[in-house]
């Protein structure tokens, strides 16, 4: 956890780079921070109140007043599929859909038992294995449509172990 | 000038003048509910609703313009005001008659005055378990069912006090006022000042009331209740009971503690007359021996702490670690007092009647409010709380006749009192660095040091001469312009250089104690400026005006405490600071 938090504060600081000189740009950042997390965590606020000298009480007064923003962590289980060049052409997309139909959610949402988040992303680095998806950390190679139940069903399992 | 009328009558105002103050100085009283003479418009609530010919606008931010022709009561106006308050009343408990803040409520005022009885709207507050109230501080309580979003308070937290707790969160039905992330208000960058309960028009923010624990204090035969009022309380007390602002009442007070039954009534202002011998004594160390960081700053307001352990936590070495003045009558109550009556201090209960409500964090803010080896305060009441109690006793205040303090806790001098208002600690500081310092009192005429004293400027900044050496000196008030003025000594230090002050004094509320967290509401700087002179001529009328002189202070020095900062007094009357963090989350 503390790791994340470290992970997390780096990556927003080196996104905000680029909006510290401009005035008026909470909202691109926030924008910025959610299409990388996929929410807008508490430890990237802390990194934005502190570069962008704006007190938390007013981010989250704007986080909040948008329902655009969302302010917790996506499903436990976070299912990374990559639509990187590679792993498009060797068929990602399809990949994508049989998570979708497998979970009845679209990519870049929660199931509504809040245990699974698809998300969508680009080169994962390992393109000799695509198509890939990467779940909480663990990579799958060469996945077909065929393979997303086996995933969704071991997940299910080892969630269910851990007793979430 | 702009020329209008309004109901007809010609009126004349300068320009900017918005149409509700010109209509007050036309002897026209429109309802607000948003709307305080401290703060800018939110224009929120739209009761204010006046006719501008056709145009329906908001009185509280719509300025005057030349020939305009005002309106500010009609049939339709006053249709449209009853059903905003109708609106806002079906989303607001019926609780009246238990509510802390009914005496004083904008809203239960407005709705008896518009005669409001049955409303075609559906009562859809939501339940105490819906909506719970947030009592995480010891000062100050949330009530969330009974706010009517007015913006009030989070005008005030953010743009006046500038600390950022309160905030506006989601919006339409699910607006709601709370810090960032529903956070309690207790784990928060709150700082406690009660700025929000003295300017939330509703019960919804008030201040902890801790009056039931004190009468089961009083009524508690074993227990020896020792109580000190604080200088600002002396000014502002009459007022809840028809006195006006800034009359002193502080013999009526005495006697009313004592019908209210307390063993020992002593007074904060001797407290802050050993604060002075401390303090200055610390600035002396620091100025003329050249013994650590300057500038020094007072420490004796408890939400400036807060604010300062939160937000300038490299402004510690700055610090000074005098305890403030109740925490000194408290320790020295349970030590020096209770020896010398002979009560054993397990028995001793010390309540502080504070303008604030930051002492009721403050009283358990370290390990070094216990000094005396037991909580050294063990309960701190506002002003207001105090006024109750009085009442509730049914205890004639207006008619009682005056009396004194008791020794060895209760005399003060002028310059004890001063500290209730802007300006006062140093006023009093000074008096006494001169006297020790040149070895002369100073004369009469220069014991006021006007350039520090007033309400006009947030910081105030003069240097004086002290044996020949120049002192930089700068006052604040009201907590947000504390930050400018910090960050020119933090950007001295950073580069090297001279520090900008020598000397700086912080008091978290505008005017200083006068305008407390804690005192009767409804206050604007016309009350706080009344409150201020009160104090003033108390120490123009006073024996003595210096900290130094006055004999009981001596008396415990010699019997007691040695000398300023000696070991004991280290002990009993100083504290320490730490860096603490905005969230808790
Ligand atoms: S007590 Fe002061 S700091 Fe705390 S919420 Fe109220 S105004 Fe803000
Ligand atoms: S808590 Fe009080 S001051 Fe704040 S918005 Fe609600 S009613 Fe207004
Ligand atoms: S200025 Fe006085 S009343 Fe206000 S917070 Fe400080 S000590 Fe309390
Ligand atoms: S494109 Fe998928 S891993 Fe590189
Ligand atoms: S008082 Fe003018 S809008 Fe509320």
């Amino acid at each position: 956890m503390a790791d994340d938090k470290v992970k997390i504060q780096e990556d927003t600081r080196k996104m905000l780079v680029k909006w510290k000189t401009k005035r008026g740009s909470l909202i691109m950042a926030l924008h910025e921070i959610q299409g990388a997390f996929g929410y807008v965590p508490w430890d990237s606020m802390e990194v934005v109140a502190e570069e962008l000298k704006i007190p938390m009480a007013q981010i989250y007064s704007v986080l909040t007043f948008y329902n655009h923003f969302k302010l917790t962590a996506p499903g436990k289980v976070v299912i990374s599929i990559c639509d990187g060049t590679a792993c498009h052409i060797k068929g990602g997309q399809s990949v994508i859909e049989a998570f979708e139909k497998e979970l009845g959610v679209p990519a870049g949402t929660t199931t509504e038992d809040g245990l699974f988040y698809i998300q969508i992303v680009r080169c994962l680095g390992c393109c000799g294995l695509a198509p890939v998806v990467v779940v909480n950390g663990k990579t799958y190679g060469r996945v077909t449509p065929l393979d997303a139940p086996k995933i969704v069903a071991e997940w299910r399992e080892t969630m269910a172990k851990e007793g979430a | 000038m702009v020329k209008l009328t309004i109901d007809s009558k010609v009126v004349e105002v300068p320009e900017g003048t918005t149409i509700l103050e010109a209509a007050k100085s036309a002897q026209i009283k429109i309802p607000t509910l948003c709307h305080h003479p401290d703060l800018p418009p939110t224009a929120a609530c739209g009761i204010c609703i006046v006719k501008v010919g056709n145009r329906m606008v908001r009185s509280c931010c719509t300025p005057v313009a030349e020939g305009m022709e005002v309106i500010t009561r009609d049939p339709d106006i006053i249709e449209a005001r009853r059903t905003v308050l109708k609106l806002t009343l079906s989303k607001h408990p019926n609780e009246c008659l238990t509510c802390l803040k009914n005496d004083t409520c904008e809203l239960r005022k407005l709705s008896a005055d518009f005669g409001i009885r049955d409303t075609e709207f559906a009562n859809i507050t939501p339940s105490k378990e819906e909506m719970p109230l947030d009592d995480s501080t010891k000062s100050i309580v949330l009530d969330p069912r009974k706010c009517i979003l007015c913006g009030r308070c989070v005008e005030v937290c953010q743009n006046v006090q500038n600390v950022w707790a309160l905030s506006m969160l989601k919006r339409g039905i699910s607006t709601h006022i709370s810090p960032a992330a529903d956070n309690k208000l207790g784990d928060s960058p709150c700082i406690k000042c009660g700025q929000c309960t003295a300017h939330c028009p509703t019960g919804a923010l008030t201040e902890r009331d801790d009056t039931q624990y004190v009468w089961s204090l009083l009524q508690d035969p074993e227990k020896y209740c020792v109580v000190q009022i604080a200088p600002a309380v002396r000014v502002a007390i009459g007022e809840a009971f028809g006195y006006k602002p800034g009359e002193i009442t502080t013999g009526k007070i005495y006697a009313a503690l004592r019908r209210l039954g307390f063993d020992a009534v002593f007074d904060t202002n001797f407290g802050a007359d050993v604060t002075i011998m401390e303090e200055g004594s610390e600035f002396i160390e620091r100025f003329v021996n050249g013994k650590g960081a300057l500038p020094l700053i007072t420490s004796c307001c408890p939400a400036w702490v807060d604010y300062m352990e939160k937000y300038f936590s490299d402004m510690i070495p700055h610090f000074s670690s005098c305890k403030s003045p109740h925490e000194i009558v408290g320790a020295l109550a349970k030590t020096y007092y209770a020896d010398k009556v002979n009560i054993p201090t397990e028995k001793m209960r010390v309540i502080s009647i504070m303008p604030c409500t930051a002492k009721k964090f403050e009283i358990l803010r370290s390990e070094e409010m216990f000094s005396s080896g037991f909580q050294d305060v063990d309960v701190s009441l506002t002003t207001r709380e105090l006024a109750r109690m009085i009442k509730q006793a049914g205890i004639d205040f207006v008619n009682l006749p005056e009396e004194e303090a008791d020794s060895p806790l209760g005399a003060y001098t002028g310059a004890g009192t001063v500290f209730g208002f802007s300006g006062g600690v140093m006023e009093a500081a000074l008096r006494t660095v001169h006297a020790i310092v040149t070895g002369k009192e100073m004369p009469e005429d220069a014991l006021e040091v006007k350039p520090i004293l007033g309400l006009d400027k947030g910081i105030k900044e003069m240097t004086m001469d002290l044996a020949g050496k120049e002192v930089r000196i700068a006052v604040a008030h009201g907590i947000g312009h504390v930050q400018a003025l910090l960050e020119k000594v933090r950007e001295a230090e950073q580069k090297g250089e001279e520090p900008p002050y020598h000397f700086i004094e912080v008091m978290a509320c505008q005017g200083g104690c006068v305008g407390g967290g804690g005192q009767p509401l409804g206050v604007t700087d016309e009350i706080r400026k009344a409150r201020m002179e009160g104090l003033m001529k108390d120490d123009r009328g006073s024996k003595q005006r210096c900290s130094h002189l006055n004999p009981d202070v001596k008396k415990l020095y010699d019997e007691f405490l040695g000398k300023p900062l000696s070991e004991r007094s280290h002990h009993l009357l100083h504290t320490s600071y730490q860096k603490r963090e905005l969230y808790k989350k």
